[in-house]
């Protein structure tokens, strides 16, 4: 079954096109990786996707819901959450204040005025530990290193228990060091979790491990989709790669 | 824990201070009155303009409803005097102890209730804006509501109203009771700010001002909780606004309720003086600002409202983090000297 | 209010009247907003001072044509440069240390100081009263005096329009006028291409200020000023800047003269005191109306 279903999107803004006649499936419980070159349109397709825009045209289909027009806030609670590229944390909140908030607190919106509670906390340092930064947890998010930032971030989206998390270039900035680890993480997230993931990512080693399946955009417009061998075969990809 | 204690050992010993200090200076009750008003009013405009970053210009605006509400609660609930009179700002009720309080009690929640009514309908038109288009739409909202009360002659008009007399027969002098009772009301909301701010709606507040975008994404309700945490100032501030009638004794639109160049001021710049975003910065800010008001701005003749205005600029350009800012900022680069580095 | 409505419906030659005086009025406040859109174009700050920058022009040549018997129309240059240096000084000692601030409202409460301080400081100096600069010049009777045009309207409304050109030409083929407009569009940029944007920034602010003072000295001849009647002007211009977009010259034009009438009308139907609250909740409305539609199209207004 597909959890989320994106039907001949088109989106332009003014004259430029960045996205015409894209369409993807997502089925659920699996990774799918978005690649491309720079400025093929892929963080215009996640932004459609997650309700920062319009959409000119086409249908957004995600858990049997059209959700097109609804707002981020709408599609967030869902159960699709997005990381970004440039990390979004914030900043003058404690790593663990970080989380908490992210904790699905609207669905006991009775028990607002009160403290979190203990399941919340344990939640918290079970998921701040998972992705090794238990014992920062009391710094200002704001004075994190790029990296852990990404890190932290990823982890703020776990606290909200998402069906489906869309990451932006969860590699990008990570020292490389720990990027295998962050795939580890993200295997075991969508394996123990059950949540699908759909990444966009520069870095093909990650993404050609991770994927199940790849959809390659390239000028605003599906190229290809496939294997991960059988993108990293397609003449079409690697001539969109190369500049041809 | 030990800070805590401490804490509360200082907040339990000013409010034994503040408890008998009418008895020590009953020359000085209306001023100490005041610096009470001052906290509740710096406290509230700190909810939304230090917690969420929302920089409100228009808070005022509960206050005269506040206080119009329950002037109006007043003359027509025991009395219907109105005919009596040829104008409105000349009536004066006269009532019974019983009759003055519970009209007082009454006229005050209403006040509070009506204020409240009012945020979540403001708010959920222009709080759903964000930035500049924010701080536009409240910046004529004092001034909008002078001019509309102005016109009403069933409240006076421009001249306003007079507040009942107080019963003279009860035990309790009136400068007595109003000091007492906004103690109550700025302890009060002390307390109960002080734990909205430790709860999830405290940190989702906060997270608003750290990043508006990413908490939409993740789902909060963002405008909800802000409609909510001016909702819940819009509610101490009217409070706030009633007693100020009733202890000044008269109302008048322009000078009183919605004076936006005193009052309405005044909550801003206490708030950022002692430090936006913390429960005790305003506290500060307004027994600082207030007290030198009192004390040494009556010798700046007829200047004082311009060093007033001064004082705005400076401490909004060179000083916007405030008393307790400053300290905070301080004491976070001393910690991050001395803790060890390269820890985890 | 239905027998002032009944009144302009049968007497059009009034309600024409009216329409009239907004349009030359109009003028001025175009001019005005434009100084305002200007500064939130090219330097991103909302200037809460904008009235009462306007107020201080007044009261200049209110005092330059009482105390020194200076025609008021004379007084103008002499204003437009007093406010241009006091833009200058504000810019050094206020402005400029707000630049690359993140947080947007503190350059608005800065602002929003300056107003309080400039309100306080008028009302200490020139005193609380309203004062008028009106220098007689006479009524112009047309149509067999059915439409009554009073002159002093009439050369505000031109000259506003004569500085309003050669704001336009300025900007567009004066060096600095050009670097005010590529900062506007790219401040980055325009500083690798060598422009000076701290210069820039300095000049922006203070044209605005000259353009207030120049609206000030036309609105105290036609009509009359106290300390605290600033904020209206800022509504004003808020008002007119949002109806016309940043960087639309004709569409200020043509949204303050249009605002302009259109308060006239309004401010004749319910009463001239509900001016500043009529102008303000139409400026909440506009703005709630518009929010809730960029809500439907996934935005918000910021």
């Amino acid at each position: 079954m597909n959890l989320l279903n994106v039907k001949s999107v088109d989106k332009s803004y003014g004259g430029v096109i960045a996205n015409h006649d894209v369409s993807l499936n997502v089925p659920e419980g699996k990774i799918v990786g978005i690649i491309g070159p720079n400025g093929s349109g892929k963080t215009t397709l996640f932004n459609s996707i997650v309700g920062h825009h319009p959409i000119d045209s086409g249908e957004i289909n995600f858990d049997g819901k059209e959700i097109s027009s609804l707002t981020i806030p709408k599609i967030a609670r869902l159960g699709m959450l997005r990381t970004f590229q440039q990390t979004h944390i914030y900043g003058k909140m404690t790593c663990v204040q970080n989380m908490q908030i992210s904790s699905d607190i609207d669905a006991n919106w009775k028990r607002i005025f009160n403290p979190f509670s203990k399941e919340v906390d344990e939640m918290v340092d079970e998921l701040l530990a998972f992705v090794g930064l238990y014992k920062k947890r009391f710094l200002l998010a704001g004075d994190l290193s790029f990296g852990q930032q990404k890190l932290l971030e990823f982890a703020m989206s776990l606290m909200k228990k998402p069906k489906m998390l869309l990451l932006d270039e969860p590699t990008a900035g990570v020292n490389p060091t720990l990027i295998n680890g962050l795939i580890d993480r993200l295997r075991q997230v969508n394996e123990e979790k059950g949540i699908t993931l759909l990444v966009i990512e520069h870095n093909m080693r990650v993404v050609m491990n991770l994927a199940e399946h790849i959809y390659c955009l390239a000028n605003g417009t599906m190229l290809a989709d496939g294997k991960p061998d059988e993108i990293q075969n397609d003449k079409r990809v690697i001539d969109a790669y190369l500049g041809n | 824990m030990m800070k805590e204690n401490k804490q509360n050992t200082l907040i339990w010993l000013g409010l034994a201070i503040s408890a008998i200090v009418p008895l020590l200076l009953p020359n000085h009750i209306t001023v100490l009155t005041y610096i009470w008003v001052m906290i509740i009013l710096a406290l509230t405009w700190d909810m939304l303009g230090g917690q969420t970053g929302y920089t409100s210009f228009g808070n005022i605006l509960f206050f005269g409803v506040g206080m119009y509400v329950c002037a109006v609660v007043q003359r027509d609930m025991f009395s219907s005097g109105l005919e009596r009179f040829e104008r409105v700002s000349e009536i004066v009720v006269n009532l019974s102890v019983s009759e003055y309080f519970i009209s007082l009690a009454i006229g005050t929640i209403s006040g509070a209730i009506v204020a409240v009514i009012l945020a979540i309908i403001l708010g959920s038109g222009i709080l759903g804006m964000r930035g500049h288009y924010f701080a536009i739409c409240t910046l004529g909202l004092g001034h909008a509501a002078a001019e509309i009360t102005s016109g009403i002659e069933y409240l006076g008009a421009g001249s306003g109203m007079v507040a009942p007399l107080y019963p003279s027969e009860f035990l309790m002098g009136k400068e007595v009771f109003y000091y007492y009772s906004f103690l109550l009301v700025a302890v009060a909301t002390f307390f109960l700010f002080k734990k909205i701010y430790k709860s999830q709606f405290g940190l989702a507040l906060n997270a608003i001002r750290d990043n508006e975008n990413k908490a939409e994404s993740m789902g909060i309700h963002t405008t909800q909780y802000k409609i909510a945490g001016w909702s819940i100032s819009a509610f101490f501030l009217a409070i706030a606004g009633a007693g100020v009638g009733n202890v000044i004794g008269f109302i008048d639109p322009v000078e009183i309720a919605f004076s936006g160049p005193t009052f309405g001021v005044w909550m801003i710049v206490m708030a950022i003086l002692g430090g936006k975003g913390t429960i005790w910065g305003p506290v500060l800010g307004a027994i600082i600002l207030y007290s030198a008001k009192e004390t040494f701005w009556t010798y700046l003749l007829g200047w004082d409202k311009v060093a007033l205005g001064l004082l705005i600029l400076i401490v909004v350009v060179y000083f916007p983090k405030g008393i307790l800012g400053y300290f905070k900022d301080k004491k976070q680069l001393s910690d991050s000297v001395l803790s060890p580095k390269g820890e985890g | 209010m239905i027998t002032y409505i009944q009144i302009l419906i049968s007497s059009p030659e009034f309600l024409a009247q009216l329409i009239i005086n907004g349009l030359l009025v109009g003028a001025i406040f175009a001019l005005i907003a434009y100084g305002l859109a200007l500064i939130w174009g090219v330097m991103d700050i909302i200037n809460f001072a904008q009235g009462e920058m306007v107020i201080f022009g007044g009261y200049l040549t209110y005092t330059l044509f009482y105390q020194f018997g200076i025609h008021p129309i004379l007084t103008i240059p002499i204003v437009a440069i007093a406010l241009y240096i006091f833009g200058l000084l504000i810019y050094k000692s206020v402005i400029n240390r707000l630049l690359g601030e993140k947080d947007i409202f503190i350059t608005i409460l800065a602002t929003f100081g300056l107003a309080i301080l400039m309100q306080q400081l008028m009302q200490a100096i020139f005193g609380p009263d309203v004062v008028t600069a009106n220098p007689e010049l006479g009524m112009l009777f047309l149509f067999d005096g059915q439409l009554i045009i009073s002159n002093v309207q009439l050369v505000s409304f031109f000259i506003a329009v004569f500085v309003g050109v050669a704001m336009f030409i300025l900007m567009k083929y004066s060096r600095m006028g050009q670097a005010i407009r590529a900062t506007a569009q790219n401040p980055r940029a325009s500083r690798i291409l060598g422009i000076n944007i701290e210069k820039v920034y300095a000049n922006t602010f203070a044209i605005n200020a000259a353009l207030c003072g120049i609206g000030g000295s036309l609105v105290v001849m036609v009509w009359t000023i106290h300390p605290f009647i600033g904020l209206v002007y800022t509504f004003r211009s808020f008002m007119i800047v949002i109806l016309a977009g940043l960087g639309n010259f004709l569409g200020i034009i043509f949204a303050g003269m249009g605002i302009s009438s259109l308060e006239n009308v309004t401010g004749f139907i319910i009463g001239a005191e509900f001016q500043a609250a009529v102008i303000f909740c139409l400026l909440v409305i506009i703005l709630v109306t518009r929010s809730i539609r960029a809500r439907k199209r996934r935005e918000y207004i910021q």
